[in-house]
């Protein structure tokens, strides 16, 4: 091939683009890239608010400490705006243009299934830190929330010693309130009891009027909630409306994640059990510590660290404890250093990645809305992720790749 | 055996629907009846409404004022406004006004958004609650259905009773000629838009403690506001009250039936059936002497 000038200054102007946008993400004190995919307006900013903050300190302190490997971390934010859409966007944008080191992000469990395959397709490390469904088996991804066999395991008999048998089931429209209402099923079923009905509802339904109505005919001991949104706070007002709240009481597995407890009034939502990982008010000297931090950061009037927002610090502490242990951010170094089963002293406690799940073995409390506080009542401490190691080894099976669905 | 106690439940909460889409019908049937303007933007007025009680009430003004009050006349303004710097100048260009009332809608949620954060606020729901045999439901259902009975009752008053009214009908049937006989359209269609937004904020502000507010709840009310109106046809209020009973009695006895999904399903699919047998509406056929 003859080369001319014209070719050959085309051909060096292209390696040299090219040299300058690939080299800097391999120089190695350059800034390690952190992407936070969350909804940060929209129906779901409720949650995804509590997460960006929570990681922005994460990242903060552990910048302030020095950095990771002697190099800084820059956290880059996306907000998907509800929308799933924007999820393939973002988490696309992150692998491919910012090429990121790891990825935190995802709320509901549909935008993670969106996430998850374009991770996987691009090799981006991926941290999931929403309580969920339970279920997700995927070498690639990491889950630090807690899932039913921690909570709602704990939960259930808790509230039918409390309050009685039959239990009446109000869940979201998706694969998060679908599989988490029939493991709620097969706890009250397990513990003796029965479930007449479990009605879903989309995330936009706001008139709960027939429901109540319905629930009220059944005459249900209690009622179980696993409603998620803006949208869904009007069932809690309208069911305290209808007087309901003094004569029917109610657990929930999302209950105050969105902060429900502070939007509400007290009359709207006192006495509901709820059970999660981390709670404002848990008493260790980590948590003193995190909450004073937190505070200074972000002002003394927040009205609380939500349990998304602690599953999203301890995803990145964990990341940063094995990218330590590891002495590289390379993806599959990192997984190895996780699946050593590291382990972080937290605010919520002790929490140690679980090696054949991905998931998390970590502390839970069981606590009451009470006057817009949450009163803790009972701890289990050390729950491991059941559910999720009955069906999932990844040790064994590393190119598993798929979520389970509880089958009864 | 019949339950009499859930029966009367459960047609209180017929009537509740009912009530609940008439009410938020009632101010896009006024401005699309009399006008022929397509408000996109109708959800917004919807939930300005329920954002100035809201805002209203914490500022300590009673809550009933704010509601029936406040609401109404400030989303009445914001509607005048609209009128007179937006709509006036695409009367008769239905595409184009769609298109505007959508960039309003638009503007309005990201307004909304800017000054009072993406977030669900509400106000507990007055009254307390009641109880009919074995079962309890809200006093506030029954205000609902009340505040929809005095509102179709007054449109009616001013519709057949006043020179308002008569004006009004005489403009919407034929604008030329009422020009012709000495009214004044441009103005009779700026207090229209005005009544028709006033009425939607009063509507936003009344289920604002059942429902919440937040900047895009009137995505939840303009699709179902829309097909009320399309299906009750041309007539304001007969249309309105006919299409509002058919839907939200269809909607609520499936939603209690089944799932509020297939309550949905069950309205849209009788919206469909409704408008292949009668496309001008329920009042293109029936009740045609109707207001």
């Amino acid at each position: 091939m003859k080369v001319d000038r014209r070719r050959f200054l085309q051909g060096t102007a292209a390696a040299a683009a090219a040299g300058a946008f690939s080299s800097p993400a391999w120089a190695a004190d350059d800034p390690i890239g952190v992407a936070s995919v969350h909804d940060l307006s929209g129906g779901l900013d409720i949650y995804g608010k509590p997460m960006v903050d929570a990681l922005t300190l994460a990242v903060e302190e552990a910048n302030a400490a020095g950095g990771l490997l002697g190099r800084q971390i820059k956290l880059i934010n996306y907000d998907t705006q509800s929308n799933m859409q924007l999820y393939t966007q973002f988490a696309q944008q992150a692998a491919l243009k910012d090429k990121v080191a790891v990825v935190h992000g995802g709320i509901t469990s549909a935008s993670r299934e969106v996430i998850r395959p374009v991770l996987d397709r691009f090799k981006t490390l991926y941290f999931y830190n929403t309580q969920y469904e339970g279920g997700v088996c995927d070498r690639n991804q990491f889950d630090t929330g807690v899932t039913p066999a921690q909570t709602v395991e704990k939960l259930v008999p808790y509230a039918m010693k409390k309050w009685g048998k039959k239990v009446y089931v109000i869940a979201a429209d998706y694969n998060y309130g679908q599989i988490t209402s029939q493991w709620v099923k097969k706890y009250v079923t397990e513990n003796g009891g029965e479930v007449p009905s479990i009605d879903f509802f989309p995330l936009d339904v706001t008139n709960f009027g027939p429901t109540i109505s319905k629930i009220q005919a059944a005459k249900p001991d209690f009622v179980w909630s696993a409603l998620v949104g803006g949208a869904h706070i009007s069932f809690y007002r309208q069911w305290a409306a209808a007087g309901m709240r003094k004569s029917i009481p109610m657990a929930s597995t999302t209950f105050a994640v969105g902060n429900e407890h502070i939007v509400l009034s007290p009359d709207e939502c006192n006495g509901m059990l709820i059970c999660y990982n981390y709670f404002q008010d848990l008493k260790n000297p980590v948590n003193a510590a995190f909450v004073a931090a937190f505070q200074k950061r972000f002002g003394a009037d927040y009205p609380n660290i939500t349990e998304l927002a602690m599953g999203t610090y301890q995803g990145f502490r964990l990341w940063a404890e094995a990218v330590k242990k590891a002495g590289s951010v390379d993806r599959l170094k990192v997984i190895e250093a996780l699946e050593t089963g590291i382990s972080i002293d937290a605010p919520s406690g002790k929490v140690t990645i679980d090696p054949p799940t991905h998931h998390c073995v970590l502390d839970v409390h069981i606590a009451e809305v009470n006057d817009k506080k949450l009163k803790v009542l009972e701890d289990f401490a050390q729950q491991k992720p059941a559910d999720t190691a009955a069906v999932c080894d990844l040790i064994k099976n590393p190119t598993d790749n798929q979520q389970y669905v509880i089958k009864i | 055996m019949v339950n009499v106690d859930l029966v009367i439940l459960l047609a209180i909460q017929v009537l509740y629907a009912i009530a609940s889409l008439a009410l938020i019908s009632v101010g896009l049937a006024i401005i699309f009846g009399m006008m022929r303007v397509i408000n996109l933007a109708h959800g917004e007025f919807l939930m300005l409404g329920g954002y100035a009680a809201i805002v209203a009430t914490s500022y300590g003004v009673n809550i009933w004022i704010s509601m029936l009050v406040v609401a109404p006349v400030v989303v009445g303004i914001i509607g005048i406004i609209v009128e007179r710097t937006i709509i006036r100048f695409l009367y008769g260009r239905m595409i184009d006004t769609m298109l505007a009332t959508w960039g309003l809608s638009l503007f309005l949620v990201g307004l909304t958004t800017a000054i009072f954060g993406n977030t669900t606020v509400g106000i507990s729901a007055p009254l307390g609650s009641f109880q009919i045999g074995a079962y309890r439901t809200s006093g506030y259902t029954l205000f609902v259905i009340a505040v929809a009975v005095v509102v179709m009752f007054g449109i009616f008053v001013v519709l057949r009773g006043t020179r308002l009214g008569l004006i009004a009908r005489g403009t919407m049937q034929n604008a030329n000629m009422a020009a012709a006989l000495g009214v004044n359209p441009p103005r009779v269609y700026a207090v229209t838009f005005g009544i028709g937004a006033a009425l939607s904020g009063l509507a936003g502000a009344v289920l604002a403690p059942v429902s919440g507010v937040f900047p895009t709840i009137g995505v939840a009310y303009v699709a179902k506001s829309f097909i009320t109106v399309i299906g009750g046809g041309a007539a304001i209020l007969s249309g309105t009250v006919s299409a509002s009973t058919l839907f939200g009695t269809i909607n609520q006895l499936a939603t209690f039936a089944t799932t509020p999904v297939f309550g949905e399903v069950a309205l849209l699919a009788a919206a469909i059936v409704l408008i292949r047998l009668l496309p001008q509406g329920i009042t293109g056929r029936f009740f045609r002497r109707g207001l």
